[in-house]
């Protein structure tokens, strides 16, 4: 166990830091650099004392030598500043990070229950219409752009009906009453989006489940439907689908960045939206090196989820 | 094929046709496909027999409700929103297609190497796959979108023509989609490589570029036409999604995505302005799916679960 952590970690560490010389890589040919935008800040600076600046901020070196410098401090604690902010990256990035996590959390959770109910349901009425009408939702959860979801539940519930705020961040002081007005809005669409896939996933685990000999035995011995699917069938056929949430975990992320602008809810994705938009380079690294790290985070999650819900998995070994 | 079929052999493909025929699912995705292209196509037909103009912005007629000239109403430039949506869905569908395209021809390329060569050409390959799926997908289509093509070698004259912003969509699309196809190449393609007839032909002497456009890639084909056919909604998705953030799609050119652009603002006083893009991006998109799982259905029918 502790081994298996400690070679996933390891492979993780070395992921994440070819990862991150890709995305600096990459942030480094957006347009300009920090000094472009600090020249137009300052019309009087002459082009000589610009290029000073260039090379005591050491911008004008190759690009290893400049991934290193960065590596060297962000090692050592020191990420940089971020230049709409004006405060240390990690001061603006932390309570965007536990707000995005407020919200893909509520949104995971209650998608995972949600798809697993509806898989259920329609794994166990195959060909009725209510496994027709969930086969319907699931179809529209996967293809409809889920920015546009958003919008048409804004102008509905606020809107029309102005039942709830269209969009906007509760302070941590305000009661549950206000965190949830505004956190309805912004989960549900999260969710519509998510359960398409999870839906079919589960569906089809089920079904595979379903026609195995032990749950025939289970029935020949006289279980009820409800006591067989509870206690046989339903721990069998979550593992694939954790595998399909852990490893999707990126593309909740990716949702949750379109929701997050659309519900002006300030977490990650405004904030990298922002910081992309605003030519940001350090705020956009760092944002995008969490998010990355995060998604590794998952993926080793799943993997002990597995040996939880299926203990002929063994972990470290390989997989059957 | 059987030798319980007297008749006459029948070949493999015309069999796919006749199970698709029998879905009626993946045939009503066909259809509705097939008719938003024509239609979409048609734009220009479309906008002389009506009338009206989706490119000329005319300001008298700012928010227009639909009448007998703007069927669909006018836009808040005073576009005609019907000519615009087809502009637009000139633009979406091509997208959608060519993205997905491309994504195939690289998923290929990767998925067949790694799958023929195998050893450590394999795993660098699958691992370098591995590492793309756990990327954090959309803000790195934002970077890319954002990225300066100057500092990449390309002229100024073509940065600013319209159509480095269309073909910059398109090749960030690309890298969205193509995992998954490399991923099914390269098991069709381990399969593949141990058949007598690959034997026979590397006994002959054959080399691994003839043995995999001959004998492999022609044999793995029915995957990548359901995968692509699957990406292709997902390219239009992500294409509505950046166009959405403002990184897409520019101005003066249209898609369904840069349509909604300003939707938050317009959904106060024009909503239906609003629903009209993302309405058809849905319906694309679903019937692009129908299509894809029946197709899915017919070139594998053990894989059929429904």
């Amino acid at each position: 166990m502790l081994r298996f952590l400690a070679t996933r970690t390891l492979g993780a560490a070395i992921t994440l830091a070819v990862k991150s010389f890709i995305i600096f890589s990459l942030i480094g040919l957006m347009p300009g650099d920090p000094l472009d935008l600090l020249s137009q800040a300052n019309p009087e600076a002459t082009p000589e004392q610009i290029a000073t600046l260039r090379s005591i901020y050491g911008v004008d070196q190759p690009l290893g030598d400049r991934y290193w410098n960065w590596l060297t401090a962000a090692l050592h604690g020191d990420l940089g500043y971020s230049r709409i902010q004006h405060r240390p990256v990690l001061e603006v990035i932390i309570p965007a990070l536990g707000n995005t996590l407020i919200l893909t959390g509520i949104a995971f959770v209650v998608s995972v229950i949600v798809a697993v109910f509806l898989g259920t349901i329609a794994a166990t009425h195959k060909g009725g219409w209510t496994d027709r009408l969930i086969n319907l939702l699931a179809y529209a959860g996967i293809s409809v752009p889920s920015f546009w979801l958003g919008l048409i539940l804004i102008y509905l519930f606020a809107v029309k009906l102005g039942w709830m705020p269209a969009g906007g961040m509760p302070h941590a002081e305000d009661g549950p009453r206000i965190w949830i007005n505004h956190l309805t809005l912004p989960v549900l669409a999260l969710v519509m989006v998510e359960i398409g896939g999870l839906t079919r996933y589960a569906r089809a685990a089920m079904l595979e489940v379903l026609g195995q000999d032990y749950i025939r035995t289970a029935r020949a011995k006289g279980l009820t439907q409800g006591r067989l699917l509870l206690r046989h069938a339903l721990r069998n056929s979550l593992i694939p689908v954790v595998t399909i949430v852990a490893f999707g975990f990126g593309h909740l992320f990716s949702g949750a960045l379109i929701i997050e602008n659309i519900f002006a809810w300030r977490g990650m994705g405004r904030l990298i939206l922002e910081a992309i938009m605003g030519n940001d380079y350090n705020l956009a690294l760092v944002c995008l090196l969490i998010t990355t790290a995060m998604i590794l985070l998952a993926n080793i999650l799943a993997d002990l989820a597995y040996t939880w819900l299926d203990p002929r998995i063994t972990l470290g070994g390989r997989r059957r | 094929m059987s030798a319980a079929a007297p008749e006459r052999a029948v070949s493999v493909w015309r069999l796919r046709w006749r199970r698709l025929a029998r879905d009626p699912a993946a045939l009503l995705g066909l259809a509705v496909l097939l008719t938003l292209v024509a239609i979409c196509y048609a734009a220009p037909l479309v906008e002389r027999a009506i009338g009206v103009s989706g490119i000329d912005s005319d300001l008298f007629s700012r928010f227009a409700p639909p009448d007998a000239t703007h069927w669909l109403g006018a836009d808040d430039a005073g576009r005609d929103e019907l000519a615009r949506l087809l502009w637009g869905g000139q633009i979406s569908l091509s997208i959608g297609l060519l993205g997905a395209l491309g994504a195939s021809v690289i998923g290929t390329v990767i998925g067949a190497i790694a799958g023929y060569a195998r050893g450590k050409t394999d795993m660098v390959l699958m691992r370098i796959t591995d590492g793309f799926i756990s990327l954090p997908v959309l803000p790195l289509l934002i970077i890319l979108a954002a990225l300066d093509l100057k500092k990449l070698g390309f002229s100024d004259a073509f940065i600013r023509s319209g159509a480095a912003g269309y073909w910059r969509i398109v090749v960030i699309l690309t890298l969205l989609g193509w995992t998954g196809v490399a991923r099914l190449v390269r098991a069709s393609t381990l399969a593949l490589a141990e058949r007598e007839f690959v034997l026979a032909a590397r006994a002959q002497g054959a080399s691994a570029f003839w043995i995999l456009t001959v004998h492999i890639l022609p044999n793995a084909v029915s995957p990548v036409i359901v995968s692509t056919t699957l990406a292709m909604g997902r390219v239009i998705l992500a294409e509505s999604a950046l166009s959405f953030l403002g990184v897409g799609i520019q101005p003066p050119q249209t898609s369904w995505g840069s349509m909604l652009t300003n939707a938050q603002e317009l959904i106060g006083n024009a909503p239906e302005l609003a629903v009209y893009p993302g309405l058809l991006i849905l319906v694309t998109v679903i019937a692009i799916n129908f299509l894809g799982d029946g197709l899915q259905a017919a070139f594998d029918p053990r894989s059929d679960s429904r």
